[in-house]
């Protein structure tokens, strides 16, 4: 039987890149392709915007990530492992080290702050005295202690996309995903989102933004993956948000 | 400890998503009720035949006859050679005395036999009885001592072998036949309760799926479900059924006594030993079983869709 696959073992053996897409393709309709040819290297720590307009393929290449879909062609890799051989069983182990955030937060709405963050170390069987101290934790982190007891109704959108991010890193991941997590807020709101997702970068996790927000692009000077049709039109360091109209 | 834990979390969910979704589940439930009431009466009704028949069996016989001038000591040997087959339960020697005594008993008055004095017209008629572990494997005997040397005729009857096993077959049949369109509607039903439950909670499987919770985890609460339900589904008829299998002998052995005098019916606490097991492991096996392929379709379909 092959052994779970544990990122932070993989990470160890490697120095970089801790994502890498070669030559991948995905075409859900033969003959459509979402994405085409995609070459893309991400290292560890580092912090990415993927950015582009609707259809350009930005969704696709987070399901790809998350092993939810599979290359039409080429190959995903993370952490130098390509990710299309993990076995079923292996998959679950794998995303436990990929925290993701979405743009409707997906909290649980019959459930507290607390609960919705102390779920996701539930679900991965984490051990009851863990869960106990790494949930106020995460909250503290998010600036929600006092929160804790909430719903998530109760909460402004804003607050609703720090639980998810709390919810996202309970689980210490190597790598943060974040779909669109201000798509749904107030400047004010995305910039504290923003600045959250910075600290947690310069804590060492690798963090992957994929936004439409130019302003936060532009002011945050960090490296920039421009998709066009489903191709890297540009990859720039420091970049600036090019609107890629079809 | 970790297995533990996760056994308590997934019969928590489980018993949740129950109560949650009552109405299906109780609708579940009563169809495997539904189920399992017809397979106890069919069930009773073919284990009692069964009975009467292995009571019947050691009753139906043959008896087989011997040329003229057969010595006694040919005949015993005889006895002695089907007396060993496996299906043969008894063979009894009748001797010709023997025969006469009982036929002077059974059908002459004492005048009548007086007058034959020491004479005994069924001088040629020492027969041995044979009776049968199997009613089935008549044929066969008879064929065997049909085949032996001196033996001049077989007296049996095919007929009461051939019906009671024609009887087994069409009870068989016919709860065979109901069971299955009842199973049909009860695996229906668990499906549609287990999908609404997965449908109900579609947001919180994906998220799960999404922060890596394993196959198991994500599918086991509803194969719980599934089982509570198949539990739920036999309480009931395995009460009806005990009360009502008391009832309906008592009530034959007193209504129908003339009819029914020799019928020996199998006891309530033995009879309820026999389908206890027969019936957990049907209503449990079909709400495991019909969950469990409803969730993997399911949670796949919603893991897709994200």
């Amino acid at each position: 039987m092959a052994a779970d696959f544990d990122i932070n073992r993989e990470m160890s053996k490697i120095e970089a890149p801790v994502i890498s897409f070669e030559h991948v393709s995905k075409e859900y309709q033969k003959g459509i392709a979402a994405i085409e040819d995609i070459n893309i290297r991400i290292y560890k720590g580092e912090f990415v915007f993927i950015v582009g307009n609707s259809g350009s393929g930005k969704s696709t290449l987070i399901r790809l990530m998350l092993k939810e879909i599979l290359p039409s062609k080429g190959k995903v890799f993370v952490a130098g492992r390509e990710i299309g051989r993990l076995r079923k069983f292996q998959v679950g182990k794998y995303r436990r080290s990929i925290g993701v955030v979405f743009q409707d937060f997906r909290l649980l709405k019959d459930r507290n702050v607390y609960d919705n963050v102390a779920f996701a170390q539930q679900v991965v069987e984490a051990p009851a005295r863990l869960i106990k101290r790494q949930v106020p934790k995460m909250l503290s982190l998010v600036g929600l202690i006092d929160k804790a007891k909430s719903f998530p109704n109760e909460l402004s959108g804003g607050q609703q996309q720090r639980v998810a991010l709390a919810r996202a890193l309970v689980n210490n991941p190597v790598i943060l995903l974040a779909d669109e997590p201000t798509g749904n807020l107030d400047p004010k709101n995305s910039w504290e989102i923003m600045s959250l997702l910075e600290d947690i970068n310069k804590r060492g996790t690798t963090v992957v933004v994929v936004t439409h927000n130019q302003e936060i692009v532009d002011r945050m000077q960090k490296r920039v993956i421009t998709l066009k049709n489903g191709r890297v039109i540009s990859d720039e360091e420091k970049g600036r948000y090019r609107y890629a109209k079809n | 400890m970790r297995k533990i834990r996760t056994l308590f979390y997934c019969l928590k969910q489980g018993f949740r998503g129950t109560w949650k979704n009552r109405v299906y589940s109780l609708a579940s439930a009563g169809t495997i009720t539904a189920c399992l009431l017809l397979l106890g009466i069919f069930y009773f009704v073919i284990a009692n035949f069964n009975h009467a028949v292995e009571r019947a069996e050691s009753l139906v016989g043959f008896t087989v006859f011997f040329d003229e001038n057969t010595t006694e000591e040919r005949i015993l040997e005889i006895q002695e050679e089907i007396r060993l087959r496996s299906d043969v339960a008894e063979v009894i020697y009748i001797s010709a005395e023997e025969a006469w005594e009982n036929y002077k008993t059974d059908s002459l008055n004492e005048e009548l036999s007086a007058t034959f004095g020491s004479d005994n017209p069924l001088i040629d008629s020492a027969s041995l009885e044979v009776s049968l572990n199997d009613v089935s494997r008549q044929k066969a005997v008879v064929g065997f001592v049909e085949s032996i040397p001196d033996v001049r005729k077989v007296n049996h009857s095919d007929s009461i072998a051939e019906s009671f096993e024609g009887i087994k077959t069409l009870l068989w049949v016919i709860s065979i036949g109901l069971i299955v369109i009842l199973m049909a509607v009860a695996i229906f039903l668990i499906r549609t309760t287990i999908s609404t439950g997965i449908n109900v909670r579609k947001e919180e499987i994906s998220i799960m799926s999404i922060i890596g919770a394993t196959d198991f985890f994500i599918r086991a609460p509803f194969v719980v479900e599934g089982a509570i339900i198949g539990i739920l589904g036999s309480i009931l008829p395995m009460g009806i059924l005990y009360v009502m299998y008391g009832e309906i002998v008592r009530t034959i052995k007193e209504q129908f006594e003339s009819v029914f005098t020799s019928m020996n019916f199998i006891d309530r606490t033995e009879i309820m030993h026999q389908f206890v097991p027969l019936a957990l492991v049907f209503s449990l096996g079909l709400g495991i079983i019909a969950s469990h392929m409803t969730a993997k379709r399911q949670i796949r379909k919603i893991e897709l869709q994200h």
